[in-house]
């Protein structure tokens, strides 16, 4: 079974045994606008919890993508790179950003259920 | 200071406008279906765009106001037509640009419409220059709407009778609800289009029957990608005071028998530099990836020398990938010279290009 959580920072992570798939929430896309390009991480390259992983740029301005947890990357979408607009269509689910190996999954505590995000995201406006 | 809003901001919050505070005022970036979608809007069919902020600064007087104002702008005033329009800049003695501008001769004096963030500056700074001799205000009581895209003559017309007559660069008065509106062939995308200036009471009743008639609102995100691949100039960015219009490329909009024959401010600054050449200059710069260079990065040359800086850089949603305007060192600015942009420490390649990045359509000769 897979268990979804989600950062103060508007990402989610998606957790299958231990590969974890991170993106950005819908909430996120909407704050952002337009999505017009994004750098992912390398593949191979480990990222450190709440350290930066990426950039999203919509037509207004460029942002950090951080991760949720620590891990190194094991696969990182192509498809995004090549067509940001998915971020916006599509953002909890084929467009996701990478997959890494999940270092420590206690990590995974300090992360928001569903519901706790979805007040976190209301009550922090747009 | 509080924060001013314009007499369309309600029709903007109606239409789930984002707002952005902009010099001063409250202003809708994007509305509901985003920049993208407004930009590729407007480029095919036709946007309504309010720039109630932009300053409408109305002159009146005799003749001696021509030759005043010709002693300021480097434009020829005097062989001007009634109701036709040049783009002109305020100055100062080194030729450095206070604002950009549009001004229109029209019966008994001239219409100068003034960026938002300059117009109190400017208008105080022409007081001055004057001497407080004409009529002149900044005109609060009215709004200004742009209609823009190949669909707005055929909507305006609709409304406006007469105005698909109306050739580029000139205008009228028109009435609308028995009230004059002055109306310009004119904008800033690009595109075929007019500038309304309508009593503030009327600008809601006149946008909803343009929007009525098919045309869509669209923010400010979307008039800065637009004007952006146009190749456009926006103040604070390609233009400010350290920078002369020689420098910005604008060259074509000095009247050449001004510069010959006559003075105006920094006259002298400006035959000079067009002589004898300019260090910087303006140029279009496109990235050979997707990166975007946003304002303020810096410009590389191939031998990793710093040579320049982009004033403004974007994905530009027609030519569908990303586009920069910024100034280089003039032995750099020849079309397809390869230079690096170094954005989050690495140095991405590009090539100076020339402008627009998209292809005007506006109309010269109306029969």
């Amino acid at each position: 079974m897979s268990e979804v959580k989600y950062s103060k920072e508007h990402e989610w992570i998606k957790v299958e045994g231990d590969i974890g798939t991170i993106g950005i929430t819908q909430h996120a896309t909407e704050m952002l606008g337009d999505i017009v390009f994004v750098e992912l991480p390398d593949v191979g390259s480990s990222v450190e919890k709440d350290g930066n992983a990426g950039v999203v740029e919509s037509t207004k301005a460029a942002s950090d993508v951080y991760t949720p947890i620590s891990g190194e990357v094991m696969e990182n979408n192509q498809a995004i790179v090549d067509d940001p607009g998915k971020i916006n269509s599509d953002p909890e689910n084929e467009a996701w950003f990478f997959k890494l190996k999940i270092k420590d999954k206690a990590e995974m505590d300090s992360l928001m259920n569903k519901e706790e995000y979805e007040k976190f995201s209301k009550e922090s406006g747009s | 200071m509080e924060i001013k809003k314009t007499s369309l901001y309600q029709l903007h919050q109606n239409s789930n406008a984002k707002f952005v505070e902009f010099a001063g005022y409250e202003m809708p970036i994007q509305y509901d279906r985003g920049i993208i979608e407004e930009h590729k809007f407007t480029r095919k069919y036709s946007g309504v765009f309010d720039v109630s902020h932009m300053g409408q600064l109305f002159i009146y007087g005799d003749e001696n106001l021509t030759k005043d104002l010709e002693k300021i702008f480097p434009v020829d005033l005097k062989n001007l037509e009634l109701n036709s329009s040049k783009y002109s800049f305020l100055m100062n003695n080194e030729a450095g640009i206070y604002d950009d501008l549009i001004i229109t001769k029209i019966e008994g004096g001239f219409i100068i419409i003034l960026n938002a963030a300059c117009k109190d500056n400017d208008h105080k700074i022409l007081s001055k220059l004057l001497s407080n001799k004409y009529d002149m205000s900044l005109d609060e009581s009215r709004s200004l709407i742009a209609i823009q895209g190949p669909k707005s003559v055929q909507i305006l017309n609709n409304t406006i009778k007469g105005v698909k007559n109306l050739n580029f660069m000139t205008g009228n008065w028109f009435l609308y609800k028995e009230k004059k509106i002055f109306i310009t062939r004119s904008g800033y995308t690009g595109e075929d289009g007019f500038e309304i200036s309508i009593e503030n009471h009327l600008v809601e009743d006149f946008t909803k029957e343009l929007l009525e008639k098919g045309a869509k609102l669209i923010g400010l995100g979307a008039r800065d990608t637009l004007r952006l691949e146009a190749g456009l100039c926006l103040y604070g960015h390609e233009l400010d005071i350290n920078k002369t219009p020689i420098e910005a490329n604008l060259k074509w909009a000095i009247s050449k028998q001004r510069i010959e024959n006559s003075y105006f401010i920094a006259s002298d600054v400006i035959k000079n530099q067009i002589k004898e050449g300019v260090k910087k200059t303006r140029v279009g710069i496109k990235p050979e990836g997707r990166i975007i260079a946003r304002e303020k990065t810096k410009i590389f040359n191939e031998n990793d020398l710093l040579i320049g800086e982009v004033t403004s850089g974007t994905f530009g949603p027609s030519v569908n990938g990303p586009i920069a305007m910024g100034y280089v060192e003039q032995e750099f600015s020849k079309k397809d010279t390869k230079v690096f942009l170094e954005v989050r420490g690495k140095k991405h390649p590009a090539n100076i290009c020339g402008l627009p990045f998209y292809k005007k359509s506006y109309v010269k000769g109306v029969s």
